[in-house]
């Protein structure tokens, strides 16, 4: 938590006005006693009306300049607290980005979803409130403290063994109950994940009839929630009740001093009263102070939490060619630099550390401009040799090289904008067509994004629907059709413009008449476009310049169509799959 | 919905607690008298030390012992409120919690396709906890606030009348102010409620597909539509957060008034010798006491204002429509694989018909093929098999004596189909429990024995664990095709009398796809099965293909039928070695 305090660093003014207004309130409001103390000792016993009205009315401009204060404290406390968890959303969202796919994979979507929303919300009631009390409790406690001082030394050593002994219930209560909260938010990941499961999942539950089931679990889940929050309040809840014993405690005890020193002479009875009200000052504050220990340790709790994904680093580090190259004095990415676009040395990739090796040794070359396709069994490791060329995943060993440089040599950004991807599962999101289209290319013009609909086979649909390229796509684009999403995600990757293509298997959901014209039309595409095409049928990829046949992660063949017909039987035995009896 | 109709929800959730709530009043009045009590005692104390040689020690001692016997019982019964209002707050939210899931269980899939999954989790998640603190907060300190502000009245009334109206008439003021700020910041809590959903919304869009977003190199884009949303809650929250929070200080401003006006009121009336000044002391203390209360009953009101807001959205997702239950509906128990769609017509908005007009008839055993061109209605017809969404007109039968699926309930329907679509789903769990899905007494064999012939197995058996892996949400790292190899042998393990295929192998490589082909046709044999694909190599030997355009069936007949026919099929067909 301690670490996140650094977006609070723009709120430096409002951190230091908040709680020092709130310190002027509370002065303000330490000023009624001795006022009305003169009411009594002056006004009444001279019978001076005018001077009670007069007294009277600088307790109401006391309150008057207190409400000032204290309304000035809320504002900078809440404009701190809600700048705050702005800017650490904004800096969580821009972190989880920057994240790989390995550790999107192992982290997964529910928990940080989380802590981008309900964590953050926890952080920010967290740096309110502490904005608000952590001067003035304080303050007044010690302020109390030093008062009672001042009536007698001897008596007031009471509140200095009171104190400490209040700080070691507060701060072990907090000890205890903060890896309890934290383990409260865990368990609402739980819960949060089952919710999510069951929405993109529905069909599948319904269709197996697992409602009840899910329920069921849901239900677990939520217990065991609900247990967990009740097991951390119930310690929580002990706060409150201790310290008043305490408190109350150490007031029989001023008593009973103050009655010895009074028998023997030493103190008066008013200094006894006035010992006795400055306890029970801490008493109220303390009452206050139990609560906002309660927000404090959820915010606590959660802002670990945050912060332990601030901590996790993307797993590979970021070169530097790329971007503005006068700008920042970088080199620039450049496709003339090497005559082959991609060339894989020895490759090696597995997912898991120590994991059997997705790919072993994969060695290939593809000039530019050329069409290289990838065929081989479900799970031969068709998807993981094209995922490692835009680095969503970085080879294990080996080396991977675009336009002759190490892929890790580039920026990230760089590398990906070079790199057109469509991937196997066809996501869209929320917005028109054009919007979703222009992903990767920003300045595209409507007859760009038309060209790259009629390339993709989706023109035609586009039209049909209302309002065209302005026709409003939903969530994941459940309201399109499958094949209409793939077709969107093709036009899309076509939108960039891009140096090397990448068809992850793309057309599975077309048919095979739109598939053909898609074929026929990306053939039309730039010359100097490398492509790359993963496909299960035969037909996609039969005019390659080169195919790679793939089985068991490593490479099985290497050559054109006719040539794999001679010299590989996986290849043949695909190809006679597709065509047999035509 | 209104304010007092919300309450009036929240208070059928909350009366099944109501012995915590009816303790946790009883608590509170116990703590109250106790606590009020302590302050008496010192008083009397304090008389008992006069001067120099007259403290009465006995008599102090003996008070000693009554205060430590009160402070006992206030910190106790402090606690109990504690527990019991934990109790009576989480339970509730956790029931309502529950109703949320258990509606969302039975809304129709138009309302949660309609209303989408971020809003929807939002609500469930973020909307339920805000709703749990305010109500927490509410019962911790309304009671002790109510009780506190009866009995002091009880005790300025027994001092002097006068003054004591005088605080009486003046402390709503507190109230007023109090609900007057709480009606304005009632919106702007439900503006910011709004926001932040529009933001789960976009991050569950984002996060969920991080990885398309950085194959696009999105990321700064995503950051900018985010940071628009962002800066826009940060407008609301600020709003809302620092409007609530002047409620306090607003009220004790009043307070303070209140306290002037005792002291102005109670001084004069000394000057006269109406009231000695140690009652006018004691009466000061108490209006402090009295007034201490309405502040936190006024920020009390704040927090709730914010957990209405929060209710409100919750229940509204939980009024949302449900099915039409399957009350009197019977089981299906002769599912033979026989189907009948008589005159259907289907859309899913009123104004573009889809299906209209829709017959067919399905021998058991038989094996249909739906074919034709992207959108035609192919995977519409499937959700109207297995009634995910109902027909507009005409009627869908099924079993031996064709039923109307109306009349049957959903659950034995849909146990009766086995489903695999092109949009694979994994939950977080193992291979294998993903496997034994909606068949949970399936042995580690019979599982190991569906994915040897789904030839899953190879890799499967290769995972780290083997058919112990652990999968994230979603599959994690497997492939598409692998997802769908599972997905097989979820529904090979299942055996139903009828089989929906939705382009459940586009991912799957064709040789494997003949090879499971052959195990589907030895598990199939005698049942029903629907198959939609693009690869006419998967449904060239079904028993009838129909051909679809437009939510029409265009063509219908086996494959060499329709290849002689010389229609839209061969057309299809022949595009496919095209090329």
């Amino acid at each position: 938590m301690r670490k996140l305090l650094r977006f609070l660093t723009d709120y430096k003014r409002e951190c230091v006005l908040a709680p020092l207004f709130k310190m002027l309130e509370a002065s303000f409001e330490l000023l009624v006693p001795l006022v009305m103390a003169a009411i009594i000792d002056t006004g009444i016993k001279n019978g001076d009306k005018p001077y009670i009205i007069k007294m009277s009315l600088i307790v109401i401009a006391l309150g008057v300049i207190g409400l000032v204060c204290s309304i000035t404290a809320q504002y900078f406390s809440a404009k701190a607290a809600v700048g705050f968890a702005t800017k650490v959303r904004h800096a969580l969202f821009k972190h989880i980005e920057s994240l790989d796919y390995s550790t999107l994979d192992k982290l997964g979507t529910s928990t940080l979803i989380t802590r981008m929303t309900s964590d953050i919300n926890q952080a920010q009631s967290g740096v309110n409130m502490v904005l608000r009390l952590f001067l003035r409790s304080p303050f007044i406690v010690l302020g109390a403290m030093i008062m009672a001082f001042t009536v007698d030394a001897g008596a007031a050593v009471t509140f200095v063994v009171t104190i400490p002994l209040l700080s070691v219930v507060v701060f072990g209560v907090m000890g205890v109950s903060i890896p309890l909260y934290k383990k409260v938010q865990t368990a609402l990941d739980a819960v949060l994940k089952r919710t999510r499961e069951n929405l993109t999942g529905i069909r599948v539950i319904r269709a197996f009839t697992l409602e009840e089931q899910e329920i069921e679990s849901f239900n677990r889940e939520n217990k065991d929630y609900t247990d967990l929050s009740m097991h951390v309040g119930r310690i929580s809840a002990l706060t409150n009740p201790v310290t008043y014993v305490i408190i109350n405690l150490a007031t029989v005890y001023l008593i009973y001093v103050g009655a010895l020193k009074v028998n023997t002479g030493t103190l008066t009875q008013g200094e006894v009263v006035a010992l006795v009200n400055y306890m029970s000052q801490i008493l109220v504050e303390l009452i206050k102070f139990a609560n906002f220990i309660v927000t404090v340790n959820k915010a606590l709790a959660s802002g670990n939490r945050i912060q332990a994904v601030f901590e996790i680093q993307p797993a590979f580090a970021r070169g530097d060619i790329g971007g503005n190259a006068t700008l920042d004095g970088n080199r620039i990415l450049d496709a003339n630099a090497s005559d082959y676009a991609i060339e894989f040395s020895s490759v090696g990739l597995s997912y898991q550390e120590g994991g059997d090796e997705a790919l072993s040794n994969i060695d290939f070359k593809v000039k530019k401009g050329e069409t290289l396709g990838i065929i081989g069994g479900t799970g031969s490791g068709k998807t993981s040799v094209v995922n490692l060329i835009p680095r969503f995943y970085d080879a294990t060993t080996g080396k991977v090289t675009v336009f002759g440089e190490n892929v890790t040599d580039y920026k990230l950004e760089s590398l990906r904008e070079a790199i057109g991807v469509v991937p196997q599962k066809s996501v869209l999101f929320s917005g028109s067509i054009a919007e979703n289209l222009r992903w990767g290319n920003k300045g595209a013009s409507e007859a760009e994004l038309n060209e790259a609909l009629s390339k993709a086979q989706a023109k035609e649909f586009v039209d049909e629907k209302e309002g065209g390229l302005s026709y409003m796509v939903e969530q994941g684009g459940r309201n399109l059709s499958g094949g209409q999403r793939q077709r969107l995600c093709i036009a899309r990757a076509l939108v960039k413009k891009p140096k090397i293509l990448i068809l992850d298997d793309s057309s599975s959901a077309l048919d095979f008449a739109t598939d053909l014209k898609l074929r026929t039309a990306l053939k039309e595409l730039d010359q100097d476009m490398t492509t790359i095409i993963v496909s299960q049928r035969t037909s996609s990829i039969k005019h390659s310049d080169k195919i790679i046949v793939m089985d068991d992660g490593e490479i099985s063949a290497i050559g054109t169509h006719e040539e794999l017909l001679k010299i590989s039987d996986i290849y043949k035995e695909i190809h006679e799959s597709q065509f047999k009896g035509a | 919905m209104n304010r007092k109709t919300i309450i009036k929800k929240v208070w059928r959730y909350l009366k099944r607690y109501r012995v915590y709530l009816v303790l946790s009043m009883i608590f509170a009045v116990i703590n109250v008298i106790m606590q009020l009590s302590i302050p008496i005692f010192t008083g009397d104390a304090i008389d008992e030390i006069v001067a120099a040689g007259e403290v009465n020690f006995p008599a102090l001692f003996e008070i000693f012992k009554k205060m430590a016997v009160a402070i006992g019982i206030a910190a106790l019964s402090m606690w109990l409120m504690n527990v019991c209002n934990n109790k009576l707050t989480y339970s509730t939210v956790r029931d309502v919690r529950e109703q949320a899931f258990l509606r969302l269980s039975k809304m129709p899939l138009k309302t949660i396709d309609k209303t989408g999954s971020g809003d929807i989790v939002s609500r469930i998640i973020a909307d339920v906890d805000q709703f749990a603190d305010g109500l927490l907060m509410g019962f911790s300190q309304f009671f002790t606030g109510v009780v506190t502000i009866l009995a002091t009245l009880v005790f300025m009334l027994k001092v002097n009348v006068v003054i004591a109206l005088v605080v009486v008439v003046i402390t709503p003021l507190s109230l007023f102010v109090a609900a007057f700020i709480a009606r304005h910041t009632y919106d702007m809590f439900k503006a910011q409620s709004e926001a932040r959903a529009e933001q789960t919304v976009l991050i569950d869009e984002m996060i969920g597909n991080q990885k398309v977003v950085q194959a696009f190199a999105e990321e700064d884009e995503a950051l900018e539509k985010f940071d628009e949303i962002n800066e826009r809650l940060r407008d609301y929250s600020l709003k809302a957060v620092f409007y609530s929070s002047i409620t306090n200080p607003g009220t004790r401003f009043v307070n303070n008034v209140v306290y002037a006006a005792v002291g102005l009121v109670g001084a004069i009336y000394a000057v006269y010798g109406g009231i000695s000044v140690g009652n006018l002391t004691c009466f000061l203390s108490y209006a402090n006491q009295y007034t201490k209360p309405f502040n936190e009953i006024s920020s009390v009101i704040t927090e709730l204002q914010n957990a209405l807001a929060c209710a409100d959205r919750i229940f509204e997702l939980i009024e949302k429509d449900i099915e039409e239950q399957d009350e009197d509906a019977i089981a299906l128990t002769n599912a033979n694989g026989r189907v009948s769609l008589k005159n259907v017509d289907f859309s899913y908005v009123p104004e573009k018909p889809l299906i209209t007009d829709f017959n067919l008839e399905v021998k058991p055993g038989e094996r249909v093929a739906i074919v034709g061109p992207t959108g035609c209605g192919k995977t519409t017809l499937i959700n109207l098999l297995m009634r995910f969404y109902d027909v507009n007109d005409g009627a869908i039968k099924v079993g031996e004596d064709l039923t109307d699926i109306r009349h049957l309930t959903r659950k034995s329907l849909r146990l009766n189909y086995g489903m695999v679509l092109q949009e694979t789903w994994l939950k977080e769990g193992t291979i294998a429990e993903n496997i034994a899905m909606g068949h949970p007494d399936a042995t580690r064999d019979e599982i190991v024995e569906a994915a040897k012939k789904t030839h899953a197995h190879s890799f499967i058996r290769r995972l780290p664990n083997g058919y112990d892996t652990v999968i994230g949400e979603d599959g994690g790292s497997l492939s598409q095709g692998q997802k769908q190899l599972l997905c097989i042998t979820r529904v090979m393990l299942k055996l139903p009398p009828m089989l929906i295929l939705d382009e459940a192998t586009s991912s799957i490589d064709t040789r494997t796809e003949l090879r499971i082909q052959r195990a589907f046709a030895k598990m199939m044999a005698g049942r029903t099965s629907f198959i939609v694909a693009h690869r006419l190599s998967t449904i060239k030997e079904a028993d009838v293909i129909l051909v679809m355009r437009d939510g029409n069936i265009i063509e219908q007949g086996s494959h060499d039928e329709l290849v002689n026919a010389g229609g839209f099929y061969k057309e299809l067909y022949e595009s496919q070695f095209a090329g």
